[in-house]
């Protein structure tokens, strides 16, 4: 395997791969650098000029900038949270031995499975409609005045919809880990006395760390991204109620046309990502290395 | 204060039946083995008396008082796994700690005591290690260190010496047996090995089929197996048994000779065969003889005695050690 004749082949035969997944990447990052340093509107073709930083002081200086962070933060913090803590919740569920938990399994996995241009239209039309909403027809049945969801709680809608587009990924991750847990560790912390809580608490979380923090790098990766669920629900409306950094990069260049302004954006969300990547690798990562 | 007691205790999984009802006396401070081989139910036992798994059937006395439905924390038993079951996250301090931590001492207390069980088992310079970095040998005290913070009435061990190599096992044998001494607590030992068994039980109890076979000292199942598979697993190398018209000269089915028992001459005999294989150990010789109109038989010789591979030898068994049995195996 390791003799030097191997390691030559194996380079020449790796290297199409290589070269084609940097180029891959390399060539939309310089080219996305290159139109941010542009004035170049869709409206005016053959006009671009060099502008320097110039898009960079208008996108972060837009006011919605500011608001998009915001609610990009929001929306990853609050998906993640209700993933991780439900999640957790549904994976101890179906680790039990129930009647019907093969059936079950397969029916938690299932929005996992669904679009997410579906789905956010499923969840806006027939579950958080204000007139034909299931919620709405609930919420009447006792009495209550219907809550009409993307008008009054916008973001939070957003969040509901995206948590539970990522629940299954996060209960099926945790599963699997739960059940490669000893059978005897927790035999022997039960011997020693320790209940269901303190089981839980002492034996359980502790080993499910690392799967909690696989979870939590990979969500964000991808929450970071969140765009269909807000295209066809909000708009990023009302206002910027629901606008992120993506949907801002969005609006920018298809909306404005402005592929100067939005490349700039592009930049400074792939920043922003690595804030986040670096923060997190930082807080939860030395959970990996074990 | 540590006397065990099973009344036509059963278990049963489904349909298949595991243990089938036995009764048991385990008296306070005995050193117990629960010994066959494997898929004898003798696991099983030990997480009855545990009560990691429910009884089917029958009562389960501990100091007299019936724990057949009190859970495990409750029964104030301690247990090692073959596996060890170490919490891999906390360090050899918190293991220990945990059983101290869980039933709520005080934080001198439980310093006091790990350090009492560091020192017992030559742990002090691990504390502060975690599992992952310690030997197979250290690991397994660690697990003891555990069960004795809990000063338990019972320790129960499952099979806690079979992850070790040969060396570290008879090591680790003989601090098991040093640590019942100290402690004089009861000790159940649940094991496939009859060597361990034979070396560390004040009783053993043979299982077979869920089952008990026989119970009894050491050299008492030696001397008299009360059957076949008793004679059969007790001692080593395994007993001969020959049956037919050899067996039938001394009125039994089948009559058994331990190796150890057989004496051997070059030129007269009972039985006369030819040498198969020699294994010499330094100390002994184990013959493997293919006999004229018997079959095999082992024999267990002097580590000098001059023998080839080949030579024609002639066999004796001694006086009064032949076991004989009838028809159903049982001894007569």
């Amino acid at each position: 395997m390791a003799t030097l004749h191997t390691r030559a082949s194996a380079r020449l035969m790796m290297t199409p791969a290589v070269v084609l997944l940097l180029a891959w990447m390399i060539v939309p990052l310089g080219m996305t650098l290159y139109f941010s340093l542009l004035r170049y509107n869709l409206l005016m073709p053959g006009m671009e000029e060099w502008t320097g930083l110039d898009n960079y002081t208008y996108f972060l200086t837009d006011p919605a900038f500011t608001a998009a962070l915001v609610n990009t933060l929001l929306l990853v913090g609050g998906v993640l949270l209700i993933t991780v803590v439900g999640g957790l919740l549904l994976a101890l569920m179906l680790d039990q031995p129930f009647w019907g938990s093969g059936l079950v399994r397969l029916l938690v996995i299932a929005p996992f499975f669904v679009m997410p241009t579906v789905s956010a239209l499923v969840w806006k039309n027939m579950l958080m409609h204000p007139v034909n909403g299931l919620f709405a027809w609930l919420a009447r049945l006792f009495g209550l005045r219907p809550v009409d969801w993307f008008a009054d709680l916008p973001l939070f809608s957003i969040i509901l919809i995206v948590a539970w587009q990522w629940l299954p990924f996060a209960t099926l991750i945790l599963l699997t880990a739960l059940q490669s847990l000893d059978e005897e560790q927790k035999e022997a912390a039960e011997m020693d006395g320790a209940g269901a809580a303190s089981r839980f608490i002492y034996i359980v979380l502790p080993h499910l760390a690392r799967a909690i923090t696989v979870v939590i790098l990979i969500e964000t990766i991808f929450l970071l991204s969140v765009f269909a669920e807000i295209l066809v629900t909000t708009n990023g409306g009302p206002g910027v109620q629901t606008t992120t950094i993506t949907y801002l990069v969005y609006m920018q260049a298809l909306l404005q046309f402005d592929v100067g302004g939005a490349s700039a954006g592009g930049i400074i969300a792939v920043i922003l990502a690595n804030i986040v990547a670096i923060f997190l690798i930082r807080l939860i990562g030395r959970n990996l290395d074990r | 204060m540590g006397s065990i007691r099973l009344e036509n205790v059963s278990k049963s999984f489904g349909e298949a039946q595991v243990i089938s009802a036995l009764d048991l006396d385990i008296e306070d401070g005995a050193f117990v083995v629960f010994v066959g081989p494997s898929g004898c139910g003798k696991s099983t036992l030990l997480r009855l008396i545990a009560g990691l798994e429910d009884v089917s059937g029958g009562r389960i006395l501990i100091d007299g008082k019936d724990v057949t439905t009190t859970p495990p924390a409750r029964r104030r038993l301690a247990m090692v796994f073959q596996s060890y079951a170490l919490y891999p996250h906390m360090s050899v301090r918190g293991n220990i700690a945990f059983p101290l931590k869980m039933a709520g001492a005080g934080r001198e207390e439980i310093e006091r005591k790990v350090k009492d069980a560091a020192r017992i088992l030559n742990l002090e310079e691990y504390l502060d290690r975690k599992p992952r970095q310690l030997s197979g040998g250290q690991r397994q005290r660690v697990a003891i260190g555990r069960a004795i913070v809990r000063e338990p009435t019972a320790f129960l061990f499952d099979e806690p010496l079979s992850n070790l190599d040969a060396a570290l096992r008879v090591a680790m044998r003989l601090e098991i047996t040093q640590l019942h001494q100290k402690l004089k607590r009861t000790m159940i030992y649940v094991t496939h090995d009859q060597v361990e068994a034979m070396t560390m039980a004040d009783k053993i109890v043979v299982l077979n089929g869920g089952r008990i076979e026989q119970v009894g000292s050491p050299l008492e199942l030696y001397r008299n197996p009360r059957n076949l598979f008793v004679a059969g697993f007790i001692g080593s190398p395994r007993m001969n048994f020959i049956d037919g018209a050899e067996a039938k000269k001394l009125g039994a089915a089948t009559i058994g000779i331990r190796p150890e028992h057989l004496r051997l001459s070059a030129t007269e005999g009972l039985w006369k065969g030819r040498v198969d294989v020699a294994e010499h150990l330094g100390s002994d010789t184990f013959l493997h003889i293919e006999m004229d109109g018997i079959g095999p038989l082992t024999a267990r010789i002097g580590g000098e005695f001059p023998v080839r591979v080949g030579d024609t030898v002639h066999v004796t068994p001694e006086d009064g050690k032949i076991h004989r049995f009838d028809e159903k195996g049982l001894a007569l």
